[in-house]
């Protein structure tokens, strides 16, 4: 399963942050600060995998933002950066052209986004269409009423 | 409707490949890039209009804070909002909706921000009720995030959310069974878990509200397993692989899977669904699955899933099956091989996970030769690979390959790659895992070879992993050590590369070597009186030396050019640059000297009387000094042969390092079993008089009030009836008989290893719990029963307990032991602790055998045989034949009876292959005398084991214990 996703900027903002399991407040802060600190200090063109404690650590920098997915150990790395990817494409596809303004000032849809793609730490529907189409006809709920 | 985004950011995504490693060129960002402060310096754009709802408030508050040009500032802004949102909470006037929906929002954000919230959950709850979709929808959010176990506001949320789930409306139900998955608590499990099942089962339900059930239920699972019943849906779930809708498909095979790992024997008729479907996948064109066609992959997620299903099973059975397996699973090593459809990553990153995933599949089958050789040869071919990431991968995977028998020779031919992956990797992550799999791949034919590179390397390698390739270099040469020559060449070319990083166990380890082995000591002590001689050597080689010579140096003093005051000098030369310990270490090399030596005695004695040495600040150093040189003035050349004789053989036992290695790849994954060597004086030495009374008065103070640890005694007598329901696990308990260290269990989360000390009737277990996971222990508890007989025969007291073990920490527990009377029983070790909101039930035997309270007794053969006699009352004997379990290996055989604790006595049995111990059993009240022979018939295959003891039941106990172990 997938233990967190946090997504932070190149100076270390944190932008969202989405845990899989109950992690005390202050523990969530030390992983914070440890994640950023350790994706930050990569060199370009390295590989987009870490190990962490028993957990692997996947990132992958989309312009100016980095998405920082944790997993266990037995799960599949390469299929953990196309979570990420179809996540970014989520967003871009709801947004039009997404970029991390719009997570900032949008995070509540951004954390509803997730929500429909991902639940438990396990992935939760794969196709694009069906997930957008969720979160369009919410937004149409909600200018019905 | 939508704000011009391009204005106020680069997007993320960019239609040109790589365009997002680019990123920063353009002009009109550079405001963005530079700021150092959320957006300081310029005012930041905000958009006009926000997607969806638009909450106008929130967008100026975000955008204030984005203003903000300090810490300070932002806290007073955050102050004012909170106390503004305060007021309009308090206020008189009732709240609409929206407002009490952006308000919450706002609050939201702040907490997002890392600022405590401590008021507006109730608002929060409150927005459940709302029929507003995206009220309830910011209620719920609230909700996830800033859950917290108020017991009057759970039941509130409860409420809500049974509401929502007896709606009938799926996007109603959704955003409850979401609340529920990701707040995943124990009340909300005792509340839900049994409607669940039935909503997911149930034939009306909507695909996407099933999808979110299936996964709902498998988090409630997870976190509280013992709530969510086993039934009949159990059944229908696995049929949900079968149906038409691919996303409920791969919601259902992960609840599945989970469920599966727990009871492999419910979930069986998963795996003739689970290849059905998987084999449609493999041979489906790629546009059939329409939007689970991703990037011309088909439903990869599905087919990855299904992948890991089949992983918690054999390879199936049934032949048909079987033969439809292996088709998959060759299909897909095919498609590797074909072109691309796609130049894009994403196209080759979707099929090489499903393809990595059939190669963990076949590796986890380990049955089928021909598929193990194409995945070892699709891996070559990553090794090689321009992408980074495939390269990390081949190299992480052809790691579990290298220990399968029938891809081990096929892993070995990528040897050279893999050394040039070490030599030419820019990524340091990469290159660990090439050393990982040169170290799995090391056997005797090619151990030279690797542990060469692995030097060379050495020198170079990021600082971060010395360490860990000290170790396994150290490992290596030890294990695959033709020739001792060879590994005490390696082991000093260690120290010189990488002192710094050559651990206390890695020389330990040498010198436990050097002793053991009498044919490498006259090489070993030529060599460090070599590398001595560099002007500039590290401290771990000065202690190895001074230790090997000080053992050793007899064997090299013919030679003039090593004489005894040419040894003597050379290591004094290095005296003044060493710490302490060293230093320590040092003087009790002279002491020897002294001894093998009698002639550089006097100016050994000139050293040892200096004011240096007899008054130094160091008290160990001073006592030294003043102990050896009175002992070297008036002790007779007899007594000094007699205190200083050569160091004893060290008793055989898993290698330390290795136990070190294993803790450093995964933190608390094995105990410190090396601690015993690491004496109150902090040096190695331990053959000094000082240290065994030092040794003797710890081990007499056992059954004293505890001196060290946390306090809190555990009463271990108090009735502990909760642990009745738990398995005992016995696994590991025959493989302590003859030993007394080592891993006694071991599951996902926790790892125990034991260390214990035996001494007469005494003894004192060190009790090592590691948290293999990264998350805290809460609760934990620990405490030892055992049945009432047993009570009056051994007494028992647990020292320590531990609220809370961290993440990846590792806690010791101290158990004292005292045997009263024989026994045949062993105590339980009951651990109790909090994972991840489930309670833990953990209890496992503990290895207190009768055997451990053996001493040796020497005897002649006359002696023997006339004991032996004595004890020839019928009910005095017990005999045992039974079959050998493991290959008839005379040293295996010798160590196992030195390990069961009686003296192996030579030349008594008239026949030499026989063997022949004894030894005395010590309880408190009396002393059990005890014989055993042993006759291995090796072309029967056979054992024919008696013991003789002066009591029937040690006799019957110990005729247990030890024929089970050959």
């Amino acid at each position: 399963m997938m233990r967190f996703l946090l997504l932070f900027s190149r100076q270390g903002k944190l932008r969202l942050q989405k845990w899989f399991t109950p992690i005390p407040e202050r523990e969530k802060k030390k992983i914070i600060r440890e994640m950023t600190t350790m994706v930050l200090a990569r060199q370009p063109r390295s590989c987009n995998f870490l190990h962490w404690k028993d957990l692997k650590i996947i990132y992958k920098r989309y312009a100016s933002l980095y998405f920082c997915l944790a997993i266990e150990n037995h799960e599949n790395e390469l299929l953990a950066l196309e979570v990420i990817h179809r996540y970014v494409e989520l967003l871009d596809k709801y947004f039009g052209n997404v970029c991390e303004l719009d997570i900032i000032f949008n995070f509540e849809k951004a954390y509803f986004i997730l929500d429909e793609f991902l639940l438990g730490g396990e992935i939760q529907e794969t196709s694009k269409q069906i997930v957008n189409r969720c979160i369009e006809s919410s937004d149409m709920l909600q200018e019905r009423w | 409707m939508g704000p011009v985004h391009t204005v106020y950011g680069p997007a993320l995504l960019c239609a040109g490949a790589g365009c997002s490693q680019q990123f920063g060129a353009q002009p009109q960002w550079i405001w963005f890039l530079s700021s150092s402060y959320v957006g300081a310096h310029s005012t930041t754009l905000m958009p006009t209009v926000s997607k969806g709802d638009g909450m106008r408030g929130l967008a100026v508050f975000i955008s204030d804070i984005r203003n903000c040009k300090s810490k300070e500032a932002e806290i007073k802004r955050i102050n004012k909002e909170l106390a503004n949102i305060r007021s309009k909470f308090k206020g008189d006037k009732a709240l609409d909706g929206y407002s009490k929906k952006k308000y919450v929002c706002k609050l939201l954000f702040i907490f997002l921000l890392g600022h405590d919230i401590d008021f507006g959950h109730m608002e929060a709850v409150n927005l459940l009720s709302s029929n507003k979709y995206t009220e309830k929808q910011i209620g719920y959010l609230f909700i996830s995030v800033l859950v917290n176990s108020n017991s009057d506001l759970i039941r509130l949320i409860n409420n809500g959310i049974k509401n929502d789930l007896a709606s009938r409306n799926p996007t109603f139900m959704n955003l409850a069974l979401h609340c529920i998955a990701n707040v995943g608590s124990r009340e909300m499990a005792e509340a839900f878990a049994f409607e669940i099942p039935s909503i997911l089962v149930a034939g009306d339900t909507m695909d996407s509200v099933k999808q979110s059930a299936a996964l709902c239920l498998l988090r409630l699972n997870r976190t509280s397993p013992d709530l969510v019943p086993m039934g009949e849906w159990t059944a229908r779930v696995v049929h949900l692989l079968n149906d038409q809708h691919l996303g409920v498909v791969t919601a259902a095979t992960s609840l599945i899977t989970t469920l599966a790992q727990k009871s492999p024997d419910d979930f069986k008729t998963s795996i003739s669904l689970a290849v059905a479907r998987l084999s449609r996948i493999v041979t489906s064109a790629s546009i059939d699955l329409q939007d689970y066609t991703y990037y011309f992959v088909a439903a990869p997620w599905l087919s990855v899933k299904l992948l890991r299903l089949l992983q918690c099973y054999p390879p199936p059975e049934d032949a048909a099956l079987r033969s439809r397996l292996t088709e998959c699973l060759e299909t897909i090593l095919n498609k590797a091989q074909e072109p691309p459809k796609s130049k894009k990553v994403q196209h080759s990153n979707a099929k090489n996970a499903v393809l990595f995933e059939a190669i963990s599949l076949i590796i986890h089958h380990d049955s089928e030769p021909t598929l193990l050789v194409r995945a070892c040869n699709q891996l070559g071919q990553f090794l090689q690979h321009r992408e980074t990431n495939l390269r990390y991968l081949a190299l992480e995977s052809m790691c579990t390959l290298a220990s399968s028998e029938f891809s081990h020779e096929a892993v070995k031919t990528h040897i050279d790659t893999v050394i040039n992956a070490l030599k030419t990797e820019r990524d340091v992550s990469v290159r660990q895992r090439a050393v990982d799999l040169l170290y799995a791949m090391c056997d005797r034919s090619n151990a030279k070879q690797i542990v060469a590179e692995m030097l060379s390397y050495l020198e170079t390698a990021d600082y971060s992993i010395r360490e860990e390739i000290v170790l396994k270099v150290a490992i290596l040469a030890e294990k695959y050590a033709v020739d001792y020559t060879w590994y005490v060449d390696t082991i000093l070319n260690l120290i010189r590369v990488a002192g710094d990083y050559v651990s206390e166990e890695v020389w330990y380890r040498v010198i436990q070597i050097v002793i053991n082995r009498d044919d490498v000591q006259g090489y070993a002590a030529k060599t460090v009186f070599e590398a001595l001689q560099a002007p500039a050597c590290h401290e771990n080689l000065v202690k190895v030396g001074g230790y090997i010579l000080g053992e050793f140096g007899n064997l090299i003093a013919g030679d003039s050019r090593s004489s005894p005051l040419v040894q003597f000098s050379l290591l004094h030369s290095k005296f003044h640059l060493c710490s302490v310990p060293t230093r320590a270490l040092l003087l009790s090399a002279y002491i020897k000297f002294i001894n093998l030596f009698p002639e550089v005695k006097a100016t050994i004695q000139d050293v040892l009387r200096s004011d240096s040495q007899l008054r130094n600040a160091d008290v160990e150093l001073q006592q030294r000094a003043v102990e050896y040189l009175k002992l070297s003035c008036i002790a007779s050349t007899d007594i000094l042969a007699t205190v200083l004789e050569e160091m004893p053989p060290f008793p055989e036992r898993e290698s330390s390092i290795l136990a070190k290695l294993k803790r450093k790849k995964g933190p608390g994954k094995l105990p410190d079993i090396d601690e015993n060597r690491r004496n109150v004086n902090g040096s190695s030495e331990h053959s000094e008089n000082t240290d065994t009374t030092n040794k003797v008065s710890y081990v007499l103070n056992l059954n004293s009030s505890p001196s060290t640890g946390p306090s809190l005694l555990v009463d271990v007598f108090s009735d502990s009836s909760t642990s009745a329901s738990v398995d005992v696990s016995e696994d590991n308990f025959s493989r302590f008989v003859c030993k007394n260290n080592g891993v006694i269990y071991e599951n996902q989360l926790l790892q125990i290893g034991l260390k214990s000390e035996y001494r007469q009737n005494l003894g004192r277990i060190y009790v090592f719990y590691g948290n293999k996971t990264s998350t805290q222990f809460l609760s934990f508890s620990s405490f030892v029963t055992s049945s009432d007989i047993l009570k009056t025969h051994i007494l028992h007291c647990l020292i320590a307990s531990y609220p809370i073990i961290e993440g990846g920490a590792q806690v010791q527990q101290i158990l004292n032991i005292e045997c009263v009377s024989d026994f045949t029983d062993a105590p339980v070790l009951n651990i109790q602790f909090r994972y991840g909101g489930t309670l833990q039930n953990i209890a496992v035997k503990l290895p207190v055998m009768l055997n451990k309270f053996f001493q040796p007794t020497e005897m002649t053969s006359q002696d023997f045989f006339q004991r032996w006699k004595q004890l020839g009352a019928p009910q005095q004997e017990v005999q045992k034949i039974f079959k050998a379990q493991h290959p008839m290996d005379t040293d295996v055989t010798k160590a196992k009876i030195l390990g069961f604790g009686v003296a192996l006595l030579d030349g008594v049995d008239p026949n030499p292959a026989n063997f022949v111990g004894a030894g005395v059993i010590h309880t408190k009240s009396t002393q059990v005398g005890c014989l055993l022979r042993l006759e291995p018939n090796a072309q029967a295959q056979m054992y024919r084991l008696t013991l003789r003891t002066s009591r029937e039941s040690v006799s019957q106990r110990l005729c247990e214990l030890l024929g089970e172990q050959f």
